[in-house]
């Protein structure tokens, strides 16, 4: 009987809390949706960097986060996404190399070729463990810094080319502005929208991903490779699969950060990106996707910030004063942040709001494998 | 073939130099299994010291202080942050180093700015010349020191009870805390002892003909990642053979650049992690590495 009120009450205490999570998701989108009527074009972008970022945190979430492979060569991945969409959308009209392909398929193309390379790269990334395979990634941050430089009809060398606005269902994402409401809609206001369903359509594929079968055995293989392959898990496939998948999520934000950029240069896709990366998965979370998100906004906005309101704020001063400049304030704080949730939250920000949503760790997972089976 | 041989012994030298930063890499992973990438912000805040103090100390009081700065920074890291670590994954530790490297290499370029700051090394520019060949006495010292360095730690590993303890612990933990070794210290010694390597290395990676100290001296200092995967993580000799493979084919590749000029420019930076990335192909755990054994 008493079992019986128990289970009840906790399920009313579900349904409530599941309502209140889709109040707070309405209330989100809402919220997002609004964002270009009101804020202005700093934030607007500031925003748009904040959701490419996610989008490549998610992807190398997968692989570090949720597989345990070590890659300190997203930004390679990022490069041939951002360099492959203007090659291939490019008219040639800057004397540098393009295929005037449509540019939505041009931007597809790329995510492609992100992937390709990935796979390219998996007879590596498929035998190497651990620090192996991150000094082995460290490779493709050099090996993509040189060719970026060198191959100057593709990339412009260190001037870098010029991005074209992308075409869409007859829409053009550059500064031709169209009137919604009153509010002028330049390339930020348009692009702010494509990126967020393309964020949301990201983040629902790796959630599935992550939450079925191909997820189980992606932390299996972390947890245990040896044990993974024994249970019948392709381990040598799912490396290289993952690898490839989250060198496509790099592609994709590659894209989307060349489009908000509308120039691309070589010096961005150094190694201080990757580490970059790796800072906002652990900050957020590793293995989860809104843990992703969450350190993806923090990191990529954290400079934005700081920038904006270094006159405000103590200890930072303009750049070139001899002060502590925003970014590397904003370095101080995430190398910091980085360093603080390991030692003292393992799990990452979002643990801390997954810990007040569930009483304790083993109801829940004890609740869903009891519904499942 | 006077060239070939002039970027030889160069080469040698840098890689004496690499191999010097690599066994400081190798130390620390094989007593505490942490692939440590903050590496390079120790090599420069050795160098850091050296330059900064040189000026009223002189050079060889400021060198001492440099490196006895640098392995108190690794002790540090080691204290204050590796050791606060509870969960038992690496791999996440690798990431901490991370979150350090990015805080250190801030402060410290920070500090740098623009400048290019020179080591008030007694060397200078002179060069030998033996025939066809001249070598900047540098470059001599550089190797000379290197070897020196090497021979005496690897002497220390083998005879000394710090050496002994250090191979028990990386055997296997659990059995050398049982008959004594004390793990922490170990551990402390390990990161210690790799600050020092690492100045001494950064001193070799600033003379001439590198104009100075400056902040893209911490990517010279990357150049030892490669070096030590290519050997094997746990492996000395490895370290050795590593840093001197990456020296002679960086000297090499910049060297006959004019003749690669098809591959692009800045070919010697790129040449080490090619050669690693081959080598990595063929042998997943580098040249001297240990290949795993996994028991279920």
């Amino acid at each position: 009987m008493s079992d019986v009120l128990a289970r009840s009450a906790r399920s009313a205490g579900r349904t409530l809390l599941t309502r209140r999570r889709a109040y707070a998701w309405a209330a989100a989108t809402a919220v997002l949706l609004a964002m270009p009527f009101y804020l202005d074009r700093f934030w607007l972008q500031a925003g748009l960097f904040a959701m490419a970022a996610a989008i490549g945190a998610i992807g190398i979430n997968l692989l570090t986060g949720a597989t345990g492979q070590l890659s300190m060569g997203h930004a390679f991945f990022l490069a041939i996404g951002a360099y492959g969409y203007c090659v291939l959308a490019g008219d040639g009209g800057d004397g540098l190399t393009g295929l005037g392909l449509p540019t939505w398929i041009a931007a597809t193309l790329a995510v492609g070729l992100a992937g390709l390379a990935g796979g390219l790269f998996s007879p590596i990334a498929g035998r190497l463990r651990g620090a192996y395979l991150g000094i082995a990634t460290l490779a493709l941050i050099f090996i993509g810094q040189h060719v970026l430089f060198n191959a100057h009809d593709l990339t412009g060398g260190s001037n870098g080319r010029d991005v074209p606005p992308l075409h869409l269902f007859g829409l053009t994402f550059d500064e031709s502005e169209a009137v919604v409401a009153a509010v002028p809609f330049g390339a930020a206001e348009k692009l702010w929208y494509a990126g967020l369903v393309l964020l949301l359509a990201c983040g629902l594929f790796a959630r599935g991903v992550l939450r079925g079968r191909p997820g189980r055995a992606m932390n299996a293989i972390r947890d245990h490779r040896v044990a993974a392959g024994v249970i019948g898990v392709p381990v040598a496939r799912y490396r290289a699969g993952v690898f490839v998948l989250s060198s496509m999520y790099a592609g994709l934000a590659g894209v989307l950060l060349a489009l908000v950029f509308q120039r691309t240069v070589p010096d961005y896709f150094g190694m201080t990106l990757s580490l970059e990366y790796l800072a906002m998965i652990v900050i957020g979370g590793l293995g989860s996707v809104s843990g992703a998100v969450a350190g993806a906004a923090l990191v990529s906005l954290l400079p934005q910030l700081l920038t904006r309101y270094s006159d405000a704020l103590p200890l930072v001063s303009a750049p070139g004063s001899g002060g502590v400049a925003p970014g590397e304030a904003s370095r101080y704080l995430y190398g910091a942040a980085v360093v603080a949730v390991v030692l003292f939250l393992p799990g990452g920000l979002v643990r801390i709001t997954a810990r007040r949503g569930t009483p304790t760790p083993g109801t829940s997972s004890g609740t869903s494998s009891g519904e499942t089976a | 073939m006077s060239t070939f041989f002039e970027l030889l012994l160069n080469g040698l030298s840098m890689g004496s130099v690499y191999a010097l930063i690599a066994l400081g890499f190798v130390v620390i992973f094989r007593a505490t299994e942490v692939v440590n990438f903050a590496h390079a912000s120790l090599l420069l805040a050795g160098g850091y010291i050296t330059a900064s103090l040189h000026d009223d100390l002189g050079f060889w009081p400021a060198l001492l202080v440099g490196v006895a700065g640098a392995a108190v920074v690794g002790a540090a890291v080691e204290f204050l942050v590796m050791r606060r670590y509870r969960g038992s994954d690496h791999s996440v530790l690798a990431i901490v180093t991370i979150g350090v490297d990015i805080l250190l290499t801030t402060e410290l370029a920070r500090r740098l700015g623009t400048d290019v700051l020179p080591l008030g090394d007694p060397w200078g520019d002179d060069v030998l010349s033996v025939g066809p060949i001249s070598i900047a006495h540098t470059r001599i010292a550089a190797f000379v020191t290197a070897a020196l360095l090497i021979t005496a730690f690897l002497l220390a590993f083998r005879h000394t009870s710090w050496g002994v303890a250090m191979r028990a612990a990386a055997e296997s933990p659990q059995t050398a805390a049982l008959m004594g070794v004390r793990l922490g210290r170990v551990s402390l010694g390990a990161w210690a002892v790799a600050g020092a390597l690492a100045a001494v290395a950064a001193l070799f990676l600033t003379v001439f003909p590198t104009p100075g100290l400056e902040r893209a001296t911490s990517l010279a200092a990357l150049k030892a990642f490669p070096a030590a995967i290519l050997g094997g993580l746990d492996s000395t000799t490895g370290a050795l053979v590593g840093g001197l493979v990456v020296g002679v084919t960086e000297a090499l590749a910049t060297g006959y650049q004019s003749e690669l000029t098809f591959l692009g420019r800045g070919l010697g930076d790129l040449a080490p992690y090619l050669v690693m990335t081959v080598i990595l192909l063929i042998r997943p755990a580098g040249l001297f590495g240990t290949k795993e054994l996994a028991r279920v």
